[in-house]
């Protein structure tokens, strides 16, 4: 890909969110579309989300607990473990499993109707596919991405107290009353804010991909591909600009 | 038969130049380097079957797609309904499009929808009926026109070929169209199927008084469509007239196709 091919696709991706603003905030609007698609978005990546947050708290308190126990610190794992979750493992994770299932769910999903020529159907027939397809998904990972962070610390979090309690044999109580005590409503509101950044970077990208795909069944693959790289990057990088802000802040 | 660069064509046009639905001037269309459309002139009349002939990729399709809007024209104007198609804001090409069916090569059925919902779907965005009554009335009336009533409840992969064409041409035919575009209508299907779909066209026409043009390279579906035939060769419309003016004609380019 030459400089002018990537400066190309910036303008286009540019064009493409300034069209997703005008047909989001102006009606029609796509009420019960979202809906369905927070459905197949959110709720059927629980069982992943549970599963993956779960063990990374387990794995995560398993490996800090040695490096605090040389200090004496080991009664600090739920304070650390708490701020480690909310402020970006938590995100992280569960940006990046959606950015796997659902992205390229979203880009092969659109690559594939517009190889097929549906988008192109809607189109003709004066149905707004971009205010119906596109709209509604990234409205769905962008408003899902939170609720799913909210429960993915969670999740996260209960993996962490099954290790400490085998460390230490810790009440439910204590434990919890040191991670309330450690996170402040600063942890929350960003970590929730950026994961709302990063729902709308996983479904603006999947969709871009796959409205953009090249025909033929290669370009479905393509499209699946670009939407998952893209928007890992993407999420990388969000996390990293956040961050700063949040140290200037903080 | 005469080239449609000239001012004279002796086939039977309608006198009446307000029976015009389409008209089509000096088009040119290109893609990088590529050629694709130079210089295209046609006219479409209403309850006239226009039939656009040319092999693969002399840019037939492109045609079509530039008259709904699908493709931006380098040049040219493209007057469609009394609709200047190129200068037209996103609303009026969505209301341009309501009256302009357009039939896929491939269906482009909706794969995730049924039959039913298929149907179901430009009735419920475009004119808000959400009737359950009403929206069965319409999709079995659609249906029963293409023979595929008993197909409402099954999914676009369960349809043969033909059926999947029939639906297609259902779901343009629910929004009542004034014009209705194939797009090679017949490819990839066997002869009796060609011909049951090529009697639908001319059904389609008889009982909704639509005005159609039909791309294809099928010569056996141009002889049964037509009332008039444009050839499309290298991108430009190089001969006009009725299949039988056409099939006399000494062009080496058209001469391979009715020979074929």
């Amino acid at each position: 890909m030459t400089i002018k091919d990537s400066l190309v696709s910036v303008a286009e991706v540019y064009t493409f969110v300034i069209k997703f603003l005008k047909e989001a905030l102006f009606p029609p609007y796509e009420g019960k579309e979202i809906v369905n698609q927070c459905y197949s978005i959110g709720f059927k990546s629980v069982f992943l989300i549970t599963f993956t947050s779960f063990l990374a708290g387990i794995v995560f308190t398993k490996q800090s607990q040695p490096s605090l126990s040389t200090f004496g610190a080991e009664s600090w794992l739920p304070s650390l473990v708490s701020q480690a979750v909310v402020r970006s493992l938590g995100p992280l994770i569960t940006a990046l499993i959606c950015a796997g299932k659902v992205g390229s769910n979203i880009g092969a999903e659109l690559g594939s109707m517009q190889v097929t020529e549906q988008i192109d159907a809607m189109e003709v027939s004066g149905t707004r596919p971009f205010s119906y397809l596109v709209v509604t998904r990234v409205m769905a990972t962008t408003l899902m991405l939170p609720i799913l962070v909210i429960y993915a610390d969670v999740v996260a979090l209960l993996g962490s107290y099954v290790m400490v309690h085998s460390f230490n044999s810790s009440s439910f109580l204590l434990f919890f009353n040191e991670v309330s005590s450690s996170i402040t409503y600063l942890d929350i509101f960003s970590s929730l804010i950026k994961s709302a950044v990063f729902g709308f970077s996983i479904g603006i990208i999947g969709s871009y991909a796959g409205y953009h795909a090249d025909k033929g069944t290669t370009g479905v693959g393509k499209a699946a591909n670009t939407a998952v790289v893209a928007s890992m990057i993407s999420i990388f990088v969000i996390d990293l600009i956040t961050l700063q802000v949040l140290n200037l802040i903080r | 038969m005469a080239a449609t660069d000239s001012t004279e064509v002796s086939v039977k046009k309608r006198s009446n130049a307000d029976n015009k639905v389409v008209e089509i001037r000096h088009l040119k269309k290109s893609f990088g380097d590529r050629v694709v459309l130079d210089d295209v002139n046609l006219d479409l009349y209403e309850k006239e079957n226009l039939v656009i002939l040319g092999r693969s990729g002399t840019g037939k399709s492109v045609l079509i797609k530039c008259m709904v809007g699908l493709l931006k024209p380098d040049a040219g104007d493209i007057n469609v309904l009394g609709y200047n198609v190129p200068a037209l804001t996103a609303e009026e090409l969505n209301e341009l499009r309501l009256k302009v069916g357009f039939s896929f090569q491939g269906s482009a059925l909706y794969d995730s929808m049924t039959i039913r919902e298929n149907l179901e779907f430009p009735l419920k965005r475009n004119l808000g009926i959400y009737d359950k009554s009403e929206l069965d009335e319409l999709v079995m009336t659609s249906l029963q026109e293409v023979g595929l009533e008993k197909s409402a409840d099954l999914k676009p992969a369960e349809l043969s070929g033909g059926m999947k064409k029939r639906v297609g041409i259902a779901r343009t035919l629910i929004l009542k169209p004034k014009i209705m575009l194939y797009d090679e209508p017949t490819a990839g299907l066997d002869p009796i199927t060609s011909v049951e779909i090529n009697e639908l066209i001319l059904e389609v026409r008889d009982k909704h008084n639509t005005a159609s043009i039909i791309i294809t390279h099928d010569i056996s579906s141009a002889r049964q469509t037509s009332d008039r035939i444009i050839a499309l060769i290298n991108g430009k419309n190089k001969l006009e007239g009725t299949f039988d003016e056409l099939k006399k004609t000494d062009d080496p380019d058209l001469k391979l196709f009715f020979n074929y």
